[in-house]
């Protein structure tokens, strides 16, 4: 069960399935790439409700808010670059605007495409959603949290954006995984600092906190799954309650989780924040996913340095 | 609707056998029978009921439906081979009304909507207005007490700079009060610049050129793998051609063998900065949508008629979407708004009253 659900878009793909034979409202549009997003699994079990678009995600955004108009509840799944980028003015007429019930899903996001190179890998896919009025974003940790997102915004009425990762990711959650959404999951306790994190970076905030604890820094993780809405509450009360905030996320640090999260406290709760993510600017093409992430600054040394910063800055 | 009254419609309604049952289980059994949609003959029989050509009592003192007099008259007149257009009656939200006279009444509320907004896209929605009018009177299922009906047949304006023409239909059918259509553009008013399905009628958001096709493709999907009825039209501008996703569409629709999708292009030969032709050519045009894959028709698209025979013709397509390339003329009505001068420029109050006296 733990090696089927490693992959994100493999927990996709099942999920769906899943879904569809608990719910007949469910379709999936597929732009030409379900062998990668894996909803051949849905297109197998349910060949009447898994609609091939053909390379078009333009039309596809559209198709979806007619289905949705019809009742039904469409997921959109393709790679978050063109999905989001080339759709986004389709998204944000056609279905941001009229709330259509409709499930966005971006697979292969942030530097995850690592080998395809910059064309097919996203730094703004959470700004370029969020920003959309009626929109909510979400970014899973790991494979078993896709299950609960999945299944979390087909419940939920309106647009949604589901953000998710090429190939196996770091597992957060063994025992199951508690899901609200706009609810950051508190994944561990600390005073000195905090680190809010999204998709991949949650499990590497972890093994920071893990080591720093180790040198005495305690250090709080909020797993802020829900982009938008972003639970407030929980990033207010970690700047309150520890006086120091970092986040990390696998998305430029303009417009994404560090800017909501900044966005919020420097009219909430004004204390210093240190956003680790990509400096505004492209991704590369590397044969290693970890080693285009390591290039581009996204990882544990970047991230215990943040909140080392920060703690400096604080005496 | 009158022209459904023809002589099977007519002989049918006349041959219903006295059952103790309702008037719908009747009409079901015809339904069944002779493969017509329930609701249309629901449809029509209320519509021979109210227009006295026949009768029946209601249950529990039901009595079978006979015709009336003047049913027995107009049954006789119809008794010929070829069905009778009895004429362009079409029921309004003020009642039964003629068409020719309803459409002349449209076309003088949309003038009036611009004026007093200001700003719209006058001569868009004229060469578009026949083209709306035909489908809310003549030809889509729906009922606008009830604008969420599952089984309405839908329009998506893709060419949604005609948004007044479509309001000034969906007042005259009755899903929005016709006092409010001076609100147009009005902060706060339901009817906004571009079609929002905030209001009552409105299938679809639109006004981003290029989107609708795509959704009435979603719509007329959706209604496959439900096995429904429902008969999806998309009205399409020639200059709204350009845009690449109206073609990716267009593949999508035959690659499914979408016959329940009726697409309209008004082909008034205008866009913003000049003639289609000169901006970006479209022809030929037909062709291109024939080698999409689209039963492709033309037609006069100002007259009435040629319209509605033309959605016919689209009616008994099977196995893949039909497009109706149909001729306009912009600003159609107004000798001097013809063209592309008033392309989207509201008149002023001289221009409004020489336009209104023309029409009248």
């Amino acid at each position: 069960m733990q090696l089927q659900h490693a992959s994100q878009v493999e927990s996709l793909g099942r999920t769906l399935v899943a879904l569809g034979s608990e719910r007949e409202d469910i379709v999936v549009l597929d732009p030409d790439v379900s062998a990668s997003t894996k909803t051949t699994y849905f297109a197998e079990r349910f060949p009447r409700r898994f609609i091939r678009m053909g390379i078009s995600e333009q039309d596809m955004i559209g198709v979806a808010a007619g289905l949705a108009a019809s009742g039904k509840t469409p997921f959109a799944c393709g790679f978050a670059k063109f999905v989001t980028g080339r759709a986004w003015e389709q998204i944000a007429n056609s279905i941001a605007r009229p709330k259509m019930n409709v499930k966005i899903v971006g697979t292969h996001s942030g530097l995850s495409g690592s080998a395809d190179g910059d064309s097919h890998q996203t730094v703004g896919d959470i700004a370029l959603m969020r920003v959309l009025p009626n929109m909510n974003v979400v970014v899973p940790a790991d494979a078993p949290s896709v299950e609960e997102a999945t299944r979390a915004i087909a419940e939920e009425p309106g647009p949604a954006y589901m953000r998710l990762v090429r190939g196996a990711s770091p597992a957060v959650y063994d025992g199951g995984c508690t899901f609200t959404l706009g609810k950051a999951n508190l994944l561990r306790e600390g005073s000195d600092a905090t680190v809010i994190a999204c998709g991949v970076m949650v499990a590497m905030a972890q093994a920071v906190a893990e080591d720093l604890a180790a040198q005495g820094v305690s250090v709080r993780v909020l797993d802020m799954h829900t982009v938008k809405p972003l639970d407030v509450s929980s990033v207010v009360k970690a700047a309150r309650e520890t006086g120091a905030v970092v986040t990390a996320e696998e998305h430029s640090i303009l417009g994404g989780l560090g800017g909501a999260v900044a966005e919020t406290l420097v009219e909430a709760y004004p204390i210093p924040v240190n956003r680790v993510g990509i400096l505004d600017r492209f991704g590369d093409s590397s044969r290693s996913y970890s080693e285009l992430q390591e290039a581009m600054g996204l990882t544990p040394r970047a991230i215990a340095g943040a909140v080392m910063t920060l703690m400096e800055k604080r005496r | 609707m009158l022209r459904t009254i023809n002589k099977n419609q007519v002989l049918i309604l006349s041959h219903i056998p006295r059952v103790p049952a309702s008037v719908t289980s009747v009409l079901r059994e015809i339904s069944r029978e002779f493969q017509i949609p329930l609701s249309t003959l629901k449809r029509n029989a209320q519509i021979l009921k109210e227009l006295n050509l026949i009768r029946y009592g209601d249950p529990p003192n039901f009595s079978g439906v006979e015709l009336t007099e003047l049913g027995r008259f107009i049954s006789s007149l119809t008794a010929s081979e070829e069905p009778t257009f009895l004429g362009n009656i079409v029921q309004t939200s003020s009642g039964f009304r003629p068409l020719g006279t309803v459409i002349k009444d449209l076309r003088k509320r949309v003038l009036r909507m611009i004026a007093e907004a200001g700003s719209g896209h006058l001569g868009a929605s004229l060469s578009a207005i026949d083209i709306l009018a035909i489908l809310y009177f003549m030809k889509m299922r729906q009922d606008p007490s009830n604008p969420s009906w599952p089984e309405r047949d839908r329009l998506v304006l893709s060419k949604g700079h005609a948004a007044p023409a479509l309001y000034a239909v969906l007042a005259e059918v009755g899903y929005i009060p016709t006092e409010e259509l001076t609100s147009l553009r009005e902060m706060g008013s339901r009817l906004k610049g571009h079609p929002d399905m905030a209001t009552p009628g409105v299938d679809a958001c639109t006004g981003s050129l290029g989107q609708g096709l795509s959704i009435a493709v979603g719509m007329a999907l959706a209604a496959k793998i439900d096995g429904a009825r429902n008969q999806v039209y998309a009205l399409l501008g020639d200059g709204e051609l350009n845009e690449g996703q109206i073609w990716e569409a267009a593949l999508t629709a035959a690659h499914h063998g979408l016959d329940n999708l009726t697409a309209i292009v008004d082909r008034n030969g205008y866009q913003l900065t000049g003639s289609t032709e000169d901006v970006k050519g479209l022809e030929p045009l037909a062709d291109k949508w024939r080698s999409f894959g689209w039963e492709t028709v033309e037609t006069e698209g100002n007259d009435p008629a040629s319209v509605l025979e033309a959605l016919d013709t689209c009616d008994l397509t099977v196995g893949r979407p039909s497009v109706i390339i149909a001729h306009t003329t912009k600003g159609k009505g107004v000798s001097f708004m013809e063209g592309n001068s008033f392309s989207r420029k509201a008149p002023d109050d001289e221009e409004l009253q020489r336009a209104l006296t023309e029409l009248s």
